[in-house]
């Protein structure tokens, strides 16, 4: 069996024995290893001078890409963020914006 | 092993009094079987229920076509239902009914058995106060199969009585009075 | 020491319940099983049990709060029937796959289409396909004793697999026959306790149940569960043996009466059997080399036994209380063909469909079919699939 309490040691090449019985996910927060932010096409940019902190993006990231620290925001997880855009559309201040596709995509 | 068919009306007890004459046959040490043709429960539909009693391991899960036994509950199924089907020769054939037993064989004028008579409401009434004809019906049936004396029995039943009305201790005296009284009346002729 | 008692198949079912005593039971009253809640809901009323019994608004509920109850780490019953367990079709397949050691009553009750409450095994025959482990009993003796070895099948920590222990709707579960208990301490240390490596409740180890398999992963998941049920067949036996060695009645994956040296055999399962035996004793007394298997464990299914079992019979007559509808016979009849195919050449058989809807099948209705066998093996022909017991123009 794979080691139970590690799920980034089954993956879409295991043999079926080391698929935990029942297909159980063990520890939580496992979605941290599964690195959705290459499927981002176009990126948000973040203007920490336009931003006032109102913190209306956060809680809409559907990937919880938008740090936040004391209350405040960081930059983007781009390890996880999608490119949605949705941030982008329920900032009030014009502090995020898109990027074209394939643009910054290795930030 | 005597198989035993009961026809009776959904509601009147002809199940119940199946389970009761299972459950004697059991305390004697046979082997028993106890249950109803199974339909929708529609009250006052023709019903029929079963027994079989064996000295040793039964293992046939079917209706009984061949009964040894017949009981009927309800008098008024033999205009309705062909009790006597499939009914074995010489077999016995036991009706609730006010009637004599000689007046009852007139409904089976080709029959060879015996048929018997018992007056099980009006038994009921005389010592419970209402009518519950199961409870003499199962003595009588009791006594036709010969599966146990009549001692045995009525101590048998005096012990189940007292468990099953033991909040009721005088209703105890009356079902026992309806047993012994149904013991002796059951009346027959020969078919 | 064992008692001798008499009770009807639901009562023996739910005496097994009382004496397990399982964490959770979540059930809705279907005839004929609705007996099984209703006791344990008398059990519970009199505090003879301290299991939590969840009513719910219907089957599909009622296997959901068993795969709840399952997952997060205790003992989960049901009991159902026909529709009612077609209702829960989706979820059997669920607690399967998703490894849940739950433990069904079944009371056989034809489907639904035109309804009807009576026996046949429509219903199970309907999830047999869904990873269940399937127990089938002849009366309310194998009932119980099959209910008593349920959840240490189920548990073995190399099955994993839910359970379902079946008997026949009305014909047994409503009648009254003769049984042999045991005591309720003697159940208790047979059945043990049951502790999960792994639950939902458990605050040091965080798991999630029942994800979301992609194509990469949902092929795997079925091998898991494949080898699960290939296990069970082990762990049924040995199940067995402990419980003969422990109360006596000796269990296999299925019985093989009178079958030593019989040319014409029936395999039929559930009640009927017993009749069948019957129709055997009768014909043996006249010379006939009659001899019956009964399949007692449908899933897995038994092929390589069942074959070797037959290896010396010239005629075979498998017995279908289920029409599949499937133009090639009932379920029965196809897997056991499928079993024979390549190993044991040269037996003739016949598919029965018999039973359905609660139709009763006697002692004659065997003589019928030992003569067709008898007829088959002399040249004469037969059809490979037989409706008996119907009404229908000659």
């Amino acid at each position: 069996m794979a080691k139970e309490n590690s799920m980034g040691n089954i993956h879409e090449k295991s043999p079926w024995q080391d698929i935990t019985e029942g297909g159980f996910v063990y520890g939580p927060g496992n979605s941290v290893y599964f690195n959705t932010g290459d499927w981002r096409v176009r990126t948000p940019k973040w203007d920490p001078e336009k931003c006032r902190q109102c913190l209306l993006c956060f809680p809409v990231c559907p990937d919880s890409s938008i740090p936040v620290l004391e209350s405040k925001r960081q930059d983007f997880d781009f390890g996880h963020c999608k490119g949605c855009a949705i941030c982008a559309q329920v900032c009030p201040f014009g502090a995020i914006t898109m990027g074209d596709a394939g643009e910054g995509a290795d930030e | 092993m005597i198989e035993i068919r009961w026809h009776g009306r959904g509601g009147q007890g002809a199940k119940t009094a199946a389970l009761l004459l299972a459950d004697a046959a059991f305390e004697t040490g046979l082997y028993v079987q106890g249950f109803p043709e199974y339909g929708p429960e529609r009250m006052g539909a023709p019903i029929t229920a079963y027994n079989r009693l064996s000295e040793t391991p039964i293992r046939v899960h079917s209706n009984i076509y061949e009964p040894d036994m017949v009981v009927v509950v309800d008098e008024t199924l033999l205009k309705a239902v062909n009790v006597q089907s499939g009914l074995k020769e010489g077999g016995k054939i036991l009706v609730n009914t006010k009637q004599a037993a000689e007046k009852v064989a007139e409904s089976f004028p080709a029959f060879n058995g015996e048929i018997w008579a018992i007056d099980a409401v009006g038994i009921s009434k005389r010592n419970l106060g209402k009518s519950l004809p199961n409870t003499p019906l199962l003595s009588a049936v009791v006594r036709l199969t010969g599966i146990m004396d009549k001692e045995r029995f009525f101590s048998d039943m005096e012990h189940a009585f007292a468990e099953k009305f033991s909040a009721k201790p005088n209703v105890i005296s009356g079902n026992m009075q309806a047993l012994k009284e149904a013991w002796e009346s059951a009346l027959h002729v020969n078919g | 020491m064992s008692k001798k008692d008499r009770m009807s198949g639901n009562q023996a079912i739910a005496l097994a319940i009382r004496q397990i005593d399982p964490d959770v039971i979540a059930a809705f009253p279907i005839t004929p099983s609705t007996e099984i809640p209703q006791y344990v809901s008398a059990f519970k009323a009199d505090g003879l049990i301290s299991t939590e019994f969840i009513t719910v608004e219907s089957e599909h509920s009622a296997m959901s709060a068993c795969i709840g109850a399952s997952a997060a780490g205790v003992r989960a019953m049901t009991a159902t029937s026909s529709a009612g367990m077609a209702l829960m079709y989706e979820m059997l397949y669920v607690a399967s796959s998703d490894r849940l050691p739950i433990v069904m009553a079944a009371v056989n009750r034809a489907l639904t289409g035109p309804i009807n409450i009576n026996a046949d095994h429509s219903d199970s025959m309907g999830a047999n396909n869904s990873g269940w482990i399937q127990i089938y009993s002849e009366d309310a003796q194998e009932a119980y004793d099959n209910m008593l070895m349920a959840h240490r099948i189920a548990e073995h920590e190399k099955v994993m697999l839910p359970v379902m222990i079946c008997q026949d709707g009305f014909i047994t579960s409503h009648g009254i026959e003769n049984i042999e208990v045991e005591e309720d301490s003697l159940v208790k240390n047979f059945v043990g306790e049951y502790h999960p490596k792994k639950h939902l409740l458990n605050p040091k180890e965080i798991i999630g149940v029942g994800p979301y398999s992609i194509s990469a992963y949902y092929y795997e998941m079925k091998m898991g569960q494949f080898h699960a049920m290939e296990n069970a067949r082990k762990v049924i036996l040995d199940v067995s043996a402990d419980f003969e060695k422990t109360f006596g009645r000796k269990y296999g994956f299925f019985e093989e009466y009178r079958m030593e040296d019989a040319e014409f055999a029936v395999l039929v399962m559930s009640s009927s059997a017993g009749t069948g035996k019957d129709a055997v004793d009768a014909l043996r007394e006249k010379g006939v080399k009659a001899g019956l298997v009964k399949l007692r464990v449908y899933r897995p299914f038994p092929a390589a036994e069942l074959a070797e079992a037959f290896k010396g019979v010239k005629a075979l007559a498998i017995m279908d209380k289920c029409d599949g509808l499937s133009g090639n016979g009932g379920p029965l009849g196809a897997e056991v063909r499928a079993a024979l195919y390549g190993k044991t050449d040269g037996i003739k058989t016949i598919n029965y469909v018999f039973g359905l809807g609660g139709r009763d099948i006697h002692v004659k209705d065997f003589f019928g079919i030992y003569d067709d066998l008898e007829a088959l093996v002399k040249g004469e022909s037969r059809p490979d699939c037989k409706h008996i017991g119907v009404r229908e123009k000659r």
